[in-house]
């Protein structure tokens, strides 16, 4: 046989034997795994999102959330991903079966979010936090995200969901500021990270 | 004459028909990729930026961290470093098959196609279209021009493979024709696996940082190893210091980088026999780098003077040497013990920065320092301006290197330090008091740090990463004007190389003939 079929044949197999152990077994192993449904309750877990929470979510995965955040409570002898209280249990591979693109991140620049919803349920508090993270965490490094709020007229009554923003921050006499479509949806996706259920084996 | 030296007339004749029929295809990829990288350069350093001054331009969407950062990530991977990997990969492939590059205008269409997916993918992400996974940020247009780009780049490495007059094949071209191959292959698989017939959840991550890990591996590093394997031995004038030792290197980097990439999820909610599979992979790295290592140093052994005056030498033993401390580091940040701690903090950037930057970037520099005279046929005008390359790069590297691993390593160890976990760390230090003391100091008092305070404890580190940032796009400016002024044929035809220093010249002519004191001409090479 000539040389380069040699090197040819040796760099197809050593790399299609690492593409069977690394891309084809898991997904053999894991693309079975379904959500699983409780007998009793009837409650499925982990709960599909809804579609007002897969909106957020995009909004989450646009606006690049998860090159600050993870979402995975890791196992392991060296990490306090647990004690610093990030989560009840650590993650399982079934929790993320309703998840495309899987966002598990990669940078701890701020706090992990699997379990925000469960941590941080106000959602005045995810407003505000949003709109300039200064008012809630004063020093963080978190960008704010204004350009998904929208500073409008007040006409009539002032809107139920306007920020309470005050000082500095608030916007001129006879104006309002609210939450965007994006922002209500990335509200709504961010509650719903509550994986604090147990998966019965 | 004799028949020696009529073999060698032969020789420099079809050399310079080898140069002219790479001149134009090389020049296109080389221009593009220094276009990118002060695109590149100039996306890091908002990102930098908005990392210690969130203010900073905040209230443009379309730059706000999460798309400036991975427009970054794709100019620099896809932009600079690929197109440079390119056209380095074109003419080694050309010089060590002793074939001219056949229909070089196709190759310039190759160019043309990947400049537009860059431009479509950069916007596309600008805009929000990322598709949000890690490396693979460009919206599926983008994709497709890329891959087409490409597809023409595989087929006429290839072909030119298959033509080759040379009957030997050096080490450089195994790497070569590997890496066209692996690049494809990869590539495909994961816009099937993501994109056509996307999987989710777990898989999906695991099909991930497979990819994410073997474009470093098997596509980045064959490339940076192939041009340091040609142009180490080719500068000083000596051959390679042994050749088992480069068909050990290449074979068990084969063998073993593949397996990888799920070091990037260690103790995460993956099935642990992936990640152990991955970390036995990443320690057995241990042998290709140390052989690959030692051949490269032996080969240098006792001409390290030389690093002194050649400017295509000093850039590529910086990679090369680099190459070594990252694969090693590397192997190191596979462990448990260190990767939990660290893995998701500036430490890993440090890392990143090392391979992407101190290894592939240096080494192309260097390899565009040696081939582009050989292009365009006019040395590099302008000493000083090398200097400022050099220096800017090197320090602003070592800079950023430093404080992303101190502020990584404080980071890291903040936020671990609640539970057991700096415990169980300590006991693996056992044996060296220093480090345990150290750690010792990091654990709880009462009670964890708050998050806030760790991020402040990182904001000097990252503002002096933006200093870096300044000093590396200082160089990255020098050399695009070096570029710029050669190709406008400013500068004084090719000669001999344009030095550090232009009163060394005698010097390094002497240094040289030292080098090569030993040899006989047959082994002396061209
Ligand atoms: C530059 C990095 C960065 C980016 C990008 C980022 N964050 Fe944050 N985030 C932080 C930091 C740092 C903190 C901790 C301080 C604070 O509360 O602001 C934080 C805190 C949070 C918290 C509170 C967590 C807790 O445990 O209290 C939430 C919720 C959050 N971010 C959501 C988001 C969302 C949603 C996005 C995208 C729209 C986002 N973040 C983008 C850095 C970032
Ligand atoms: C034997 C060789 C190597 C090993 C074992 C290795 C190991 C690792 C590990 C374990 C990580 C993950 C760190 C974490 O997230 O905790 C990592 C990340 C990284 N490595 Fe290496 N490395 C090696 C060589 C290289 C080389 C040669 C390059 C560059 C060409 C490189 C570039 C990177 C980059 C860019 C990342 C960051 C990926 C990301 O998070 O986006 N590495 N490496
Ligand atoms: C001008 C100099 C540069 C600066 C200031 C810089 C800065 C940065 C910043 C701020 C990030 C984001 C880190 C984070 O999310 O916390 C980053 C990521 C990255 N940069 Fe650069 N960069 C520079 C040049 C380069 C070059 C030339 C390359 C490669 C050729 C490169 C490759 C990468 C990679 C691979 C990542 C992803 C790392 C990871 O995910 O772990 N950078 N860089």
């Amino acid at each position: 046989m000539n040389y380069a079929t040699w090197i040819f044949l040796g760099v197809f197999l050593t790399f299609a034997a690492a593409w069977l152990g690394l891309v084809f077994f898991p997904h053999e192993q894991l693309s079975g795994l379904r959500a699983q449904k409780d007998a009793d309750s009837g409650q499925v877990f982990p709960p599909p999102y809804s579609g007002e929470a897969l909106y957020g979510r995009s909004v989450y995965v646009r606006e690049g959330c998860w090159y600050c955040h993870t979402q995975q409570v890791r196992g392991g002898d060296y990490n306090a991903d647990l004690a610093r209280g990030w989560g009840a249990r650590r993650s399982d591979p079934r929790d993320y079966v309703h998840d495309a693109p899987h966002v598990l991140g990669s940078m701890r620049t701020g706090p992990d979010l699997a379990n925000i919803g469960a941590r941080q349920p106000s959602d005045k508090w995810h407003y505000l936090h949003l709109y300039d993270p200064q008012l809630t965490s004063k020093g963080s490094v978190m960008p704010p995200y204004r350009f998904l709020f929208e500073l409008r007229k007040i006409v009539g009554q002032p809107s139920p969901e306007a920020l309470e923003l005050e000082g500095a921050a608030s916007p001129a006499e006879g104006y309002e500021v609210v939450p965007s479509r994006e922002a209500r949806a990335l509200v709504a996706y961010l509650k719903s990270l509550d994986r604090s259920y147990e998966f019965k084996e | 004459m004799n028949q020696l030296e009529q073999d060698q007339g032969g020789w420099t004749a079809r050399r310079a028909e080898i140069d002219r029929s790479c001149a134009t295809p090389c020049l296109v990829f080389y221009a593009s990729s220094i276009f990118w990288l002060l695109a590149g350069t100039f996306f890091a350093l908002l990102a930098s930026v908005k990392l210690h001054h969130p203010e900073f331009l905040a209230d443009w969407s379309w730059l706000t961290f999460g798309r400036v950062r991975p427009a970054h990530l794709n100019t620099v991977i896809y932009g600079w470093a690929s197109m440079a990997g390119i056209a380095t990969l074109l003419w080694l492939m050309c010089r060590l098959c002793r074939v001219p590059l056949m229909y070089p205008a196709m190759l310039v269409v190759a160019a043309g196609l990947w400049n537009l997916g860059l431009t479509v993918g950069t916007v596309g992400i600008l805009m929000g279209y990322s598709t949000g996974i890690e490396w693979l940020e460009f919206p599926m247009p983008a994709a497709f021009l890329l891959f087409s780009g490409f597809a023409i780049v595989t087929l006429w490495s290839v072909a030119t493979f298959a033509q080759r007059q040379a009957e030997h094949v050096y080490v450089s071209q195994w790497y070569l024709f590997a890496a066209v191959f692996w690049f494809p292959w990869l590539y495909v698989t994961v816009q099937l696996l993501l994109m056509l017939f996307p999987v989710k959840g777990i898989p999906q991550a695991c099909i991930n940082w497979w990819f994410a890990h073997n474009v470093l591996g098997l596509w980045f590093s064959p490339i940076g190893l192939a041009a340091i394997y040609y142009l180490l031995p080719k500068v000083i004038g000596r051959p390679i210091y042994s050749y088992y030792l480069s068909i050990l290197g290449f074979w068990t980097l084969a063998l073993f980088y593949n397996w990888a990439g799920a070091h990037h999820l260690v103790s995460g909610p993956v099935p642990a026999w992936i990640v152990t599979a991955s970390i036995v992979g990443s320690v057995m790295m241990i042998i290709p780098v140390v052989t690959v290592a030692l051949n490269h140093h032996m080969t240098l052994h006792g001409n390290f003077r030389l690093l002194k005056y050649s400017p295509t030498l000093r850039f590529i033993v910086f990679g090369a040497m680099s190459y070594t401390i990252v694969s090693l580091e590397g192997s190191m940040m596979s462990f448990r013990f260190l990767n939990e701690p660290f893995h998701f903090t500036h430490r890993t950037i440090g890392h990143a920065h090392l391979g992407m930057y101190s290894f592939f970037t240096m080494t192309m520099f260097g390899s565009m320092y040696y081939i582009v005279p050989r292009l365009t046929g006019r040395e590099w005008h302008s000493a000083r301006l090398i200097r400022i390359h050099f220096w800017g790069v090197a320090l602003g590297f070592a800079l950023m290197y430093l404080c992303l691993s101190i502020g990584g390593v404080i980071q890291g160890l903040e936020l671990n330090q609640a539970g057991e976990s700096l415990e169980k760390l300590i006991a693996q230090f056992g044996y060296l008091d220093g480090i345990s003391k150290f750690v010792e100091g990091f654990k709880a008092q009462n009670g964890a740090v708050p998050f806030l305070e760790i991020v402040h404890g990182t904001l000097l580190w990252l503002k002096l990463r933006t200093v870096s940032g300044v000093l590396l796009l200082a160089g990255h400016a020098a050399f695009a004007v070096l570029m710029v002024m050669n190709v406008h044929a400013w500068g004084r035809r090719h000669i001999g190389p344009t030095l550090f220093h232009d009163e060394d010249a005698a010097d390094y002519d002497r240094a040289l003939r030292q080098a090569r004191a030993d040899l006989t001409p047959a082994n002396s090479g061209d």
